[in-house]
């Protein structure tokens, strides 16, 4: 536990002098505020309180945006100890190669923890201040938070992986951006080309919920929108999803991190130094 | 007494290529062994796997009695990269206590490990900032930490001033008289030839030739070089008095003979008495002897 400690202390410190910690705070907060102001008008009639509303705009930009703060920031960790040279060094150490990646993975999801905190807060801020019902939506606030951090930890643990795979930080950047590309960005693009061309029929009924299911990124959408009950204000994916029932997405969101790192693992295994 | 480090008929190969073939040796608590051998001979491969960094394809390796690269024996086990690395934005006395805790020692030893290798007043820059000794010494430094039992140092003085060099196995000492086993590989021969008990000479990955520098000498039985230089005018009876002297240059006769021949050749030459002016007796250099062992092999 202390070597775990002792490595999560150094990479923090490491992030905070490469800025990674401000860079990923004031992406947070910056896109944060953008969408609280943006969505501050259409309250009254969807009949929810305007931080419930707020907290399906910050789904929306979670997806899109943790995953590639957690790639950014993970994709050096094995690739770089490598080009630096800092590796065989490090693993004469009475220290398992699990221990190294859990101290890095320890030191990424506090930075994570704190800019998703930060910048949703801002927003909830935003939102309390200009209608006090707000309040109640603070729960589906503290849900957002803490599935935010899982759905980090699951893209975090994907981009030790592809370090490892790479070996080099060039080809681990080229592998995170293409990662991100597929599993946040295209995946849902090729979904919905199917539930169009399906017409509501045995895909959108049968293979679209275990499709939603199987990518953490949609996951974490799906178990935020059913939770807050806010299916229907968001619409696109999210509305066919609203067959799936909670625990299987809060499963999902749970399942892939312990994947993703267990495949890290693997991954640096074979790595010799 | 068990040997800090035991190698018996170690084999590895990359691929086809047969990287260290058969190799033996024994190391004693307290020695310090050098390892010679050209670019590619096997020394850093054979080094990583000792620390259990690569495995081995044949043959046996203990290190304290166990198996390399395992928990208990990385505990007991230092290390100093050639060209040692650290991550630019520490500074050296963060980098020193992350390597504390990753052992389970106190990280407060940090300051006091750093001014052990002079580096003290440096100690709250980033390593960044460092030049290349400065950066060595932190990899020193690290390698004092929690008194290992065994100390492997690829290339430790590469970069280190002359003085900074004397200092180092000053520390070297030091550790072996506690009882510290040290393999070191090195180029700089003169510096290996007075500050270690034993010289293993590695080339294409065969243990080519082992023992003291005196042993290494005697096996090889280089000839000796004597240098004589005539009384003025008396080159021509020179020349004659000794037909298989080749001159240089600079008016100087050089003459070479084995070992044996040594004492006999200098009765000749001071029976001429007034025609030599000088003379010098160039026994044969480290070089030299590393020279025969590494190259016997027909490189």
């Amino acid at each position: 536990m202390n070597r775990i400690l002792a490595t999560a202390i150094s990479e923090f410190r490491i992030a905070f002098r490469n800025r990674w910690v401000s860079i990923a705070t004031g992406m947070m907060v910056l896109f944060a505020l953008v969408l609280a102001a943006a969505g501050a008008a259409p309250t009254g009639d969807v009949g929810v309180d305007r931080l419930s509303v707020t907290v399906a705009s910050l789904t929306s930009l979670a997806v899109y945006l943790v995953p590639l703060l957690a790639l950014l920031m993970s994709f050096d960790a094995v690739a770089g100890e490598v080009e630096r040279g800092t590796l065989p060094l490090l693993l004469t150490y009475p220290v398992s190669r699990l221990q190294i990646l859990l101290g890095k993975l320890l030191a990424h999801l506090v930075i994570l923890a704190l800019a998703v905190t930060l910048g949703y807060g801002a927003a909830a801020l935003v939102a309390v201040w200009s209608d006090a019902e707000a309040i109640r939506g603070l729960g589906s606030l503290w849900r957002l938070i803490w599935s935010s951090v899982l759905l980090g930890a699951t893209f975090l643990g994907a981009g030790y992986a592809l370090s490892a795979l790479a070996r080099r930080p060039s080809g681990a950047a080229g592998f995170a951006i293409a990662l991100w590309l597929v599993a946040v960005v295209l995946y849902d693009l090729a979904l919905l080309a199917l539930i169009v061309s399906d017409g509501g029929g045995a895909f959108t009924t049968q293979a679209l919920p275990v499709a939603l299911l199987a990518n953490p990124a949609d996951a974490f959408r799906v178990f935020n929108l059913s939770a807050a009950q806010a299916v229907a204000a968001a619409g696109g994916i999210g509305s066919a999803a609203g067959a799936i029932p909670l625990w299987q997405s809060a499963a999902s969101l749970f399942v892939w991190p312990l994947a993703a790192i267990a495949l890290a693992v693997a991954a640096f295994r074979k790595v010799t130094p | 007494m068990t040997p800090t480090l035991t190698i018996s008929r170690l084999t590895k190969r990359f691929g086809e290529v047969e990287v260290l073939k058969a190799v033996s040796l024994t190391l004693e608590a307290g020695r310090r062994a050098a390892l010679l051998g050209h670019n590619g001979a096997g020394k850093s491969t054979l080094m990583k796997i000792v620390l259990g960094l690569i495995p081995h394809d044949g043959g046996d390796i203990t290190v304290c009695g166990m198996a390399p690269g395992s928990p208990a024996a990385r505990a007991r086990v230092a290390y100093l990269p050639e060209n040692a690395a650290f991550h630019p934005a520490l500074t050296g006395e963060e980098q020193l206590r992350h390597y504390l805790a990753l052992r389970g020692e106190n990280p407060k030893q940090a300051m006091a490990l750093l001014a052990r290798v002079g580096l003290e007043k440096a100690a709250r820059r980033r390593i960044g900032t460092y030049s290349k000794g400065m950066r060595q010494r932190v990899g020193l430094a690290q390698t004092l930490i929690g008194r290992p039992r065994l100390l492997v140092l690829d290339e430790p003085t590469s970069g280190l001033d002359p003085v900074s060099r004397r200092d180092f196995y000053d520390l070297l000492d030091g550790l072996a008289a506690e009882g510290t086993a040290i393999l070191l590989s090195s180029h700089v021969l003169t510096e290996v030839e007075a500050r270690t008990d034993r010289i293993l000479i590695l080339s294409g990955g065969e243990l080519v030739a082992e023992g003291t520098l005196a042993d290494l000498r005697a096996r090889a039985s280089l000839p000796v070089s004597l240098l004589v230089r005539p009384a003025c005018g008396r080159e021509p009876s020179l020349a004659a008095a000794f037909p298989e002297a080749v001159a240089s240059g600079d008016g100087l006769l050089r003459l070479s003979c084995a070992q044996a021949d040594k004492l006999p050749l200098l009765a000749r030459i001071s029976a001429l008495g007034g025609d030599v002016a000088d003379l010098d007796v160039i026994p044969p250099s480290l070089e030299d002897i590393y020279s025969h062992f590494s190259r016997r092999d027909g490189q």
